[in-house]
């Protein structure tokens, strides 16, 4: 007899396309949203925020709006800081000499974005307390604006934030080996500067909240569109003084999060103020303009690229300089200057070049603050590699397939540290490039852009690799960086007494299908049919404390605790079985939800049978055996800082070189992302994760005037993909599973979106390449940035 | 200043509903907050996204775009309706079958406009889906596995 992983028994649902039971309600219009729950005598939050992006607030009249139809409450920040124990500072420890202005929740005395809330209104409707907050008469006195972060980072520019000293967050240099002597050995060195907007995850579902506090028990409930419930639980409570066992967060169905829901938000804690102070539920829903001025928003970049080459095309040698935009303040708690931090770990990350040297520095703008949004860091630092990585191909002749054959590193080169230090294993990028290679029928592709350019018609091939920092591990920024936010992760797996199990999930669902990926690997684990098991998450008094679905960690992370917890019930059930029949559990196995003699599958005792005596007919065992019949587990990552994945990405597109309007005809990924639970689902995280990356690239930025006043922040000015404009999305994998864990998943979530932009980018330099010398290095790269590229215009 | 109402009369997913409202209340603000019917929603309030998308008297409308005061006399189907009439069921059967959405907020919009496309019964290229549905925004899918739905219901209803 010997123990069969349960990923490689026959139909193991671990591997298997199954539907989302989520899926089957919300075709039906049955979802159940956080605005789609209304308890009785609820009010509704509005919020007046700052029209300018910095002022000093120096009076604030609220008489006429307290007098106004409905209103039950108005609150200015000064008010709710009372009720704050302390101000937020968005800083962790492992960043070394990190500056952070404390941030309360609402602006205090003095506004520092356009967008910031001043005063919050709380009133029957939300009309009405709309109405009320045009009746609230603020006196402001402007204040001088930061807002290019060129100009933010010199010594004479206004400062923000005076008790920092400057406008200078962070700065952070690492590397490895011999920069300069490489460089000067290199046969050519090659330099180019980059330029990445600012834009933002416009969830459809904006973010929304429920406060109900309840004076009675003081208790804390709020339902909201969360990614973290636990973090959001941990926050609320010590920002507002509540003992935190007697919150509880709920997050119902997430119209969409992309990391924009792993936040908190100053507005959130205001509604929840006021369900303190007025002892109703307070429900605020962002609208789609406030969004755009309160959401996080994400990148805004300048990177300075340098790479030293060989004759042959090796790469010696690469250096980048990064300058980072972000917000007013220092997102809390996760901080705004990861997306620098990640773009000096992963740039030029697939490369076997031994020296690297690094470089950023983020500054403060008076801008909505920035914090991580899908491939946090990603999209930029491998749109820059990527791009040198092209020009060395075009400077040594060499095609890009070849010239990344010679570069990146070998599948059986691992384990071993990248330039920028940190360690990699069981990756792939030789098996995905081939893979790559021919799903695109690279060399038709070829030829038929060689006979379209004599028609005049511009098509380009672009391909970039990627690496992929998956599921982080305590010991890297959470944890250790003194942030309460857990980076370990729990399941509890039960058997009921009618031989169901519920499985209760620290990690949380948004739609990608972590509840039915959590089911297969538990059915698979226990033995069992999927029908019998069902999983919760989104409520913190139901699930085991965890961190919640962040920076592709769910499947990876939560995927491990769920297989290990679901082993150790199938091991108590055999044990009981056991007893029951007399026999050695050695000699069973569980098969379809019945104990069977191991090998057979006569099934010996249901585990219904099982369920109704380990709860009911207790007497039937032993007096030295207690059924648990309950098992939680917990799983972190030990030794390395991330779970890395890999891939590559392929575009086909067409340039209208008269118009600039690149037209993308056909996308592929070839990626690795472990062991696949759910084949379907991991592929449309993938497809979903490009469409985000290609909007970022070609359409979505958040422009900003010298005034600071956000210019397009509505949906009719910044654009996101649509249908139209998107192409079919072909999606290979390579299955290495992680050496880090037992069920082998890595990270899926974010490869999509890391890579998308450096693909397109490489594609549209293609197309144009033998009409101009000039390159695209911006992005979004739009008709405008094209024809300058073209020299049209 | 206190608010001005106004009564409605109008048939929502086959009954007859009169209620006094707000003048100011939009059509999708009046299904979700005086009837209910919550499968509506708002993204955007602007006519952007189409998550709001009904049907009033047969044609797919923003609903946030409309006052529920104009609707009056109108007959207003919303995802709810569509769902126990069984008119889209095959749709609806496609899209979770291809995991044609994932929060599902945007769904019930896309779906709605879907039928309306299906509707026409003429063979649809993957293009000419696209486009028709260029109108609903979607953040989750890339729209890849979307289109494939429509165009699996659209070719089994052709060969039906």
């Amino acid at each position: 007899m010997g123990f069969i992983h349960p990923y490689e028994r026959p139909n193991s649902y671990i591997g298997r396309t199954l539907p989302r039971s989520r899926a089957k309600r919300a075709v039906a219009g049955r979802g159940r949203y956080t605005d789609d729950i209304t308890p009785p005598r609820t009010v509704h939050a509005a919020f007046v925020r700052s029209p300018y992006a910095h002022a000093k607030i120096l009076n604030i009249d609220t008489m006429a709006a307290k007098a106004s139809d409905g209103v039950k409450l108005v609150m200015t920040g000064a008010e709710l800081a009372e009720m704050c124990t302390a101000p937020w500072v968005g800083t962790l420890t492992v960043f070394d000499n990190m500056k952070a202005e404390p941030q309360y929740p609402m602006a205090v005395d003095r506004a520092c974005w356009h967008g910031e809330p001043i005063v919050m209104i709380v009133a029957e409707t939300r009309a009405q307390a709309e109405d009320a907050g045009e009746l609230i008469q603020i006196a402001y006195e402007e204040l001088p604006v930061v807002i290019r972060k060129e100009k933010a980072v010199l010594p004479d520019s206004p400062v923000i934030h005076p008790n920092l000293g400057d406008n200078i967050a962070w700065v952070k240099t690492l590397g490895s080996g011999d920069v300069d002597k490489a460089f000067a050995e290199a046969d050519h060195v090659l330099e180019e500067t980059f330029e990445f907007g600012r834009h933002t995850a416009v969830s459809l579902e904006s973010r929304v909240v429920l406060c109900e506090y309840d004076p009675g028990t003081e208790r804390l409930v709020i339902h909201t569109s969360s990614q973290c419930p636990h973090m959001i639980e941990t926050v609320f409570a010590r920002t507002l003084g509540i003992a935190e066992h007697n919150v509880r967060i709920v997050a119902p169905d997430v119209g969409g999060s992309f990391g924009l829901k792993i936040h908190t938000f100053g507005d959130e804690v205001a509604a929840t103020a006021a369900s303190m102070k007025l002892g109703r539920p307070v429900k605020f829903v962002a609208d789609r303009l406030e969004s755009f001025v309160s959401d996080i928003h994400a990148r805004e970049n300048r990177v300075k690229a340098k790479i030293g080459l060989m004759n042959d095309g090796t790469l010696i040698a690469a250096e980048i300089d990064d300058l980072s935009g972000v917000g007013a303040y220092s997102q809390y708690p996760r901080t705004s200057v990861f997306e620098a931090n990640q773009i000096l770990n992963i740039t030029f990350g697939p490369y076997k070049h031994a020296n690297y040297r690094a470089k950023a520095t983020v500054v403060y703008l008076n801008a909505v603050p920035t914090s991580q949004y899908r491939a946090v860091g990603h999209p930029i630092g491998i749109s820059v590699g990527e791009f040198m990585m092209d020009w060395a191909a075009d400077v040594t002749g060499l095609d890009p397939f070849d010239i990344r054959r010679k570069n990146i590193m070998e599948d059986d080169s691992y384990p071993r540290n990248i330039g920028s230090g940190i360690p990699m294993k069981d990756l792939s990028h030789q098996a995905c490039l081939e893979k790559l290679h021919g799903l695109m029928n690279y060399a038709d592709l070829r030829t038929e852009q060689a006979e379209l350019r004599k028609k005049g018609i511009y098509r380009g091939i672009g391909i970039a690799s990627f690496i992929k920092g998956t599921a982080p591990s305590p010991v890297g920024y959470y944890g250790a960086g003194g942030a309460r936010i857990a980076a370990q992760d729990a399941t509890t797996v039960k058997l009921e007494p009618s031989g169901g199990v519920i499985v209760a999930l620290g990690v949380t669902d948004q739609g990608q299908g972590v509840d039915t990926v959590m089911e297969q690997i538990a059915a698979a684990a226990i033995g069992c049919k999927i029908e019998m098991v069902r999983a919760i998450s989104g409520d913190t008094d139901a699930t085991p404390y965890g961190g919640g679905t962040y920076a592709s960690r769910a499947t990876a992370i939560g995927g491990e605790a769920t297989y290990q917890a679901a082993l150790d019930l199938r091991r108590e059930i055999l044990h009981m079985a056991g007893i029951l029949l007399q026999t050695d559990a050695e000699n069973l196995d569980i098969v379809d939800g019945n104990v069977v003699d191991f090998g057979s599958s006569e099934a010996r005792i249901p585990l219904s049978e099982i369920g109704r005596i380990g709860h009911f007919q207790l007497g039937e065992l032993p007096n030295d055996y207690q059924p648990v019949l309950s098992h939680t587990r917990r799983y972190r990552l030990q030794d390395s800082p991330y779970i890395y994945t890999n891939g590559i990405h392929g575009a086909h597109i067409e340039v209208d070189v008269d118009t600039g309007w690149i037209k993308h005809l056909k996308h592929w990924v070839v990626e690795d992302c472990g062991r696949i639970i759910n084949p379907q689902l991991a592929d449309e995280q993938i497809r979903g994760g490009c469409v985000q990356g290609l909007g970022g690239a070609l359409y979505e930025h958040c422009i900003y005037d010298d005034y600071g006043q956000l210019q397009n922040g509505t949906m009719a000015d910044y654009i996101t993909p649509m249908a139209y404009e998107m192409p079919d999305i072909e999606v290979g994998h390579v299955e290495t599973p992680t050496s880090e864990s037992e069920l082998g998943a890595k990270g899926a979530g974010e490869s999509g979106t890391g890579a998308a932009p450096g693909v397109m980018m490489n594609a549209v330099n293609d197309a144009v390449k033998p009409l101009t010398r000039g390159r695209v290095k911006e992005q979004p790269i739009t008709p405008e940035v094209v024809l300058k590229a073209l020299g049209k215009i | 200043m206190s608010e001005e109402m106004v009564t409605v009369n109008m048939t929502v997913n086959g009954e007859n509903v009169t209620k006094t409202i707000p003048v100011r209340q939009h059509l999708v603000d009046f299904i979700r907050t005086e009837l209910g019917f919550t499968g509506s929603h708002l993204g955007c309030e602007h006519g952007i996204c189409g998550a709001c998308s009904v049907r009033v008297d047969g044609d797919v409308v923003r609903g946030c775009l409309m006052l529920a005061a104009q609707a009056e006399g109108a007959e207003v189907v919303t995802i709810e309706g569509l769902s126990d009439t069984g008119e889209i069921a095959d749709l609806q059967d496609n899209f979770v079958e291809r995991n044609a959405l994932q929060c599902g907020f945007c769904t019930p919009g896309m779906l709605i406009t879907a039928a309306e496309l299906l509707a026409q019964k003429t063979e649809q290229s993957r293009e000419d889906i696209r486009e028709f549905m260029s109108g609903n925004y979607c953040r989750c899918t890339g729209y890849h596995a979307i289109v494939d739905a429509i165009e699996k219901t659209n070719n089994d209803r052709l060969k039906a």
